[in-house]
């Protein structure tokens, strides 16, 4: 649908410049470099915050710095591996959650549902998507503390004793720990998860799938059969992609892991503890000196950490398209 | 290289299957296995409209009725913490010596207001918006229109898909260093509507640069065939096709933006008066970072008040959403 | 990878009559007593959304038998096809009217289940479909599926089909490499072979050669008369001379145009034995297709 008649365009600007080329050359230059330009500021931008944070953080660098997990400030010493403990830890919560179920309504949406249905979904996951960070902690912190408190005791009891169990599941004593924040975090990271394992399922050919079925197949046989292995690298990717966007969650997490000044590293989920992200949010503000440099290490480390999982989810993708398409 | 010579094998009896197609053949369980496929898919979609749901309706029925035509307007009441303590003027007078009451009157009870808020809210998105999106549609002009595959362009498009996985967290720290630490700014509605911007510039820019390419090549060469430049064709041709796309894309990056809490919450510093709201230079709040606050340092008004904010929020949010929605339903480029 | 082959000498472009009838000389049609109806088709219609597709076929396939389905493109005889084994199914919208009876049994009726339909009717697309998996599990995959789990048991069954398509020659030393790997026609036989396993009376073929070159197609058109024996093939082709080289019988398809509406329906036009069809048809558009005037 054009806007414009390009026709009308050129007409009016010859009328009016003439022979005139060169005003419309320079006008061209100036506007190439100006685009170049904001091409570039992203690699600038990209460039200053790498090198403003990391140079704030360097004083506090240390090996202890990447290799302890004691977090206490005012004896200067600050081991950062518990809060990237956390974060791992309700990142793979996360995950593990929202994967699963992400993957079931991808299949429905691209496999099973009416074309009207499938709008209906888009609708819903986008407007999951647009809930802002700080809403699913306010709902998660006023309304679902409580109960959550008592199902985490309860689940404690219940494990108390057992043995691999009782490790995972402790005393529950609070509502807000890493379960909760896990749990928070896999409702944030669904939409795009299932989106990208949408478009996935979307690039299955036809012709595949229904040759699964004219052998017989029935419709869950052929999607394990044709759609899943066609899928395996851009499944992959999407759940890397959740990965590194769970790792960067801030406020929500803040709100819901319970706010440990030094976390240790445990497996109990149902402790209170503190993630990376959610400590510099807490503390940042008043912290001064090595402090300081230590908690935007944090976000540094964390920087680095998403980078390295959104490169590589890419590589991963292309390993596993090329294996399955298969050499000879 | 021939087929098999008559008589054929014996076919395993398992393969021998009854001419009518009636008689079942297939085993219950694989039917069982495709029905429990079935279920679990659609047990998945109600599983993530649940959330949706629960989240949307509690914000609705506890923060719709605190939502006033005052609350939009009025400052946030600082002597809330002092209301708890005593209700009586003397200690009112020690937290806030500007509190109205006398020893004689009855102290006014503070009233929910979220105003600063609000003005924060659209000064600090309004404003990053007006640094990401003409950035970043100019940059989208130069991967699609100029660069296209080069080596350099490519790199760009790469980064900036690296980019929009950035933890917004880190663009607060970005900016609190390099503005407000480095430069000696202090914090303030600009400071952080440079890191709301630095968040949105690499999801513009990814729109816009889809946008850009679902322009058909062929009014591109009909612009050209007929004497106009490239910075012509892409000015008074392209963009203009392209335009509801690149508004719609470019609103639902403000709508991610007006909802980011972590960038802004040590870059804008806190204030409690509308009037006090009405600045770039000066220190402000937004929505986002009131719910944080009110959740955080409670008091009895808080948790009204967080969810007068919270409805306030999605409201601007869903608001935002639903135009760009229908600007790029009502325009779709065939 | 490229198949091995001793060039076939080109014949002589020969009336399609002349071919008709050779084909028939060489392998006369079946005894009547072998001439089951597999198939009984009345008055079917197949609509989309409410748009008529294709209307009025009435044909009845034969066992033993190579039915083709031919007419220019567009006219549904891939449409049509797929309504032996219920794939008109996955489109959206699809409907079917009138009845296909298979043995006697509407194939549409309440009771019938779809994928039970495809469990006894095979079929081979027009663009070669292996799964990304090695040979062996592309002609497992069917097998596997009834139930059968053991190795050794597979073992037998993949080179019964692997010999019955032909190709269990080319590729037994390489079986757990991928079906990718194959050329185009080789890639055709192995599904050919796919369906073959799961042992299935009829095979559908839908323009099974037009991604290939001559020579496979011509190992394929040989691969179908001696399977014939053994199954029941309906193919679909816009290849006039394959038609009367391979089928015994023909279904002659072409497009009406509604005056009104402007829409093009498919229709059936005429329904006979192949030799009959292309020497003698009697309808003037099917003597006007087969003689080359159009289409």
């Amino acid at each position: 649908m054009t806007a414009v008649n390009p026709e009308d365009v050129a007409a009016s600007d010859s009328l009016v410049e003439g022979l005139d080329s060169t005003k419309g050359a320079r006008a061209d230059t100036v506007f190439r470099w100006a685009a170049f330009g904001a091409g570039l500021m992203v690699l600038v931008i990209l460039a200053l915050i790498t090198f403003t944070t990391a140079q704030a953080a360097w004083p506090a660098f240390s090996v202890e710095y990447f290799t302890k997990a004691e977090w206490i400030p005012s004896q200067q010493q600050f081991g950062m591996l518990g809060f990237l403990w956390a974060t791992l830890l309700i990142s793979f919560i996360g995950i593990l959650m929202a994967v699963p179920i992400a993957v079931g309504i991808a299949l429905f949406a691209t496999e099973v549902a009416p074309r009207r249905l499938r709008r209906t979904i888009t609708t819903v996951m986008d407007l999951l998507a647009s809930i802002p960070s700080v809403v699913f902690g306010l709902v998660g912190f006023y309304v679902l503390r409580a109960p959550a408190q008592d199902l985490f005791r309860w689940i404690g009891d219940v494990c108390a004793g057992i043995p691999v169990l009782d490790r995972i599941f402790g005393e529950g004593s609070s509502g807000t720990s890493i379960l909760m924040a896990g749990i928070v975090l896999s409702i944030m990271i669904l939409p795009i998860v299932t989106s990208i394992s949408r478009e996935v399922f979307d690039t299955v050919p036809r012709n595949d799938k229904e040759g699964a079925l004219a052998l017989g197949a029935t419709r869950a046989e052929m999607i394990n059969g044709v759609v899943i292995p066609h899928s395996l690298g851009g499944l992959t990717g999407a759940v890397m992609l959740g990965l590194g966007r769970a790792m960067g969650e801030t406020i929500a997490v803040t709100l819901l892991i319970g706010g440990v000044s030094n976390p240790p590293i445990t497996v109990d989920v149902l402790s209170a503890s503190d993630a990376m992200p959610s400590a510099i949010a807490r503390y940042l503000s008043e912290s001064a000196g090595t402090y300081r440099s230590a908690l935007i290490g944090l976000g540094v480390t964390l920087f680095v950490i998403t980078m390295v999982i959104n490169v590589l989810s890419r590589k991963v993708v292309n390993v596993f398209d090329r294996r399955i398409k298969g050499a000879a | 290289m021939t087929a098999t010579q008559t008589p054929r094998p014996k076919v395993d009896e398992r393969l021998v299957v009854p001419t009518d197609v009636r008689i079942s053949t297939i085993k219950g369980a694989r039917f069982r296995r495709n029905q429990i496929a079935s279920i679990g898919m659609v047990a998945a979609f109600v599983l993530a409209a649940i959330p949706l749901l629960f989240v949307v309706g509690n914000v609705v029925v506890k923060g719709l009725p605190v939502v006033t035509t005052k609350f939009l307007v009025s400052d946030i009441p600082n002597n809330a913490a002092a209301q708890e303590l005593s209700s009586d003027c003397e200690t009112l007078r020690r937290y806030d010596p500007t509190a109205a009451c006398d020893d004689k009157a009855p102290v006014e009870k503070p009233q929910p207001g979220m105003g600063p808020a609000v003005v924060g809210t659209l000064i600090t998105t309004g404003l990053a918006a007006l640094f990401a999106i003409p950035l970043g549609i100019l940059a989208a002009i130069y991967l699609n229109e100029y660069g296209k595959q080069t080596k350099l362009a490519r790199f760009i498009r790469f980064m900036t898909d690296v980019m929009t996985g950035v933890p917004s967290i880190v663009m607060g720290i970005f900016i609190y260093q390099l503005w407000i630490v480095k430069f000696g700014n202090g914090r303030s509605a600009l400071a952080a509507s440079l890191s709301l911007a630095c968040l949105m510039l690499p999801i513009v820019v990814r729109s816009s640069e889809e946008m850009l390419k679902l322009v058909p090549n062929t009014l591109r060469e009909a612009s050209a065939g007929l004497g106009s430049r490239t910075w012509k064709t892409t000015l008074r041709v392209v963009l203009p096709a392209a335009l509801p796309g690149l508004v719609s894309g470019s609103m639902l990056a403000v709508a991610r933006a007006a909802g980011e809490t972590a960038p802004v919450l040590f870059t804008i510093g806190a204030i409690n008066s509308v009037a006090a709201a009405k600045t770039i230079t000066g220190q402000s709040t937004t929505l986002s970072v009131q719910i944080y606050n009110m959740i955080t340092n409670g008091g009895k008004l808080s948790p009204q008040m967080a969810w007068g904010a919270a409805f306030t929020l999605i409201a601007i949010v869903l608001i935002l959403t639903s135009i760009a929605r229908a600007v790029s339903a009502r325009f779709v480029m065939r | 990878m490229t198949e091995e082959e001793t060039p076939v000498p080109q014949p002589a472009p020969t009336p399609l009559s002349d071919l008709a009838h050779e084909t028939a000389e060489e392998h006369p049609p079946p005894a009547a007593s072998a001439g089951a109806t597999v198939f009984d088709v009345d008055d079917l219609s197949v609509l989309y959304s409410g748009f008529r597709a294709v209307k009025d076929v009435d044909i009845s396939i034969t066992k033993h038998e190579i039915t083709a389905f031919i007419g220019p493109s567009g006219c549904g005889k891939t449409t049509v096809l797929r309504c032996f084994n219920r794939m008109n199914d996955l489109i959206e919208g699809a409907a079917v009217e009138g009845s296909l009876k298979y043995h006697g049994v509407d194939l549409y009726g309440k009771d019938v289940n779809p994928v039970e339909v495809r469990r006894r009717i095979g079929m081979v697309f027009q663009k070669p479909n292996p799964f990304p998996k090695s040979i062996f599990e592309n002609v497992a995959y069917g097998p596997k599926l009834a139930g059968i789990k053991k190795k050794s048991e597979l073992d037998g069954i993949v080179e019964q089909a692997l010999r019955g398509a032909a190709i269990w020659d080319e590729v037994k030393d390489r079986l757990h490499k991928s079906g990718l790997g194959l050329s185009g026609g080789q890639q055709q036989r192995l599904c050919i072979a796919r369906a073959l396993a799961v042992n299935p009376e009829v095979i559908l073929m839908d323009e099974p050669c037009s991604a290939l070159d001559p020579i496979a197609t011509g190992r394929i058109e040989d691969l179908m008369e001696e399977i014939k024996q053994d199954y029941t093939i309906i193919i679909v082709t816009h290849n006039m001379q394959q038609a009367a080289r391979v089928s015994d019988r023909c279904a002659f398809f072409t497009t009406e145009v509604n005056p009104d509406s402007d829409q093009r329906t498919g229709t059936l036009v005429e329904f006979d034995a192949t030799e009959k069809m292309f020497s003698n048809p009697s309808d003037e558009r099917t003597e006007n297709y087969v003689t080359g005037r159009f289409g």
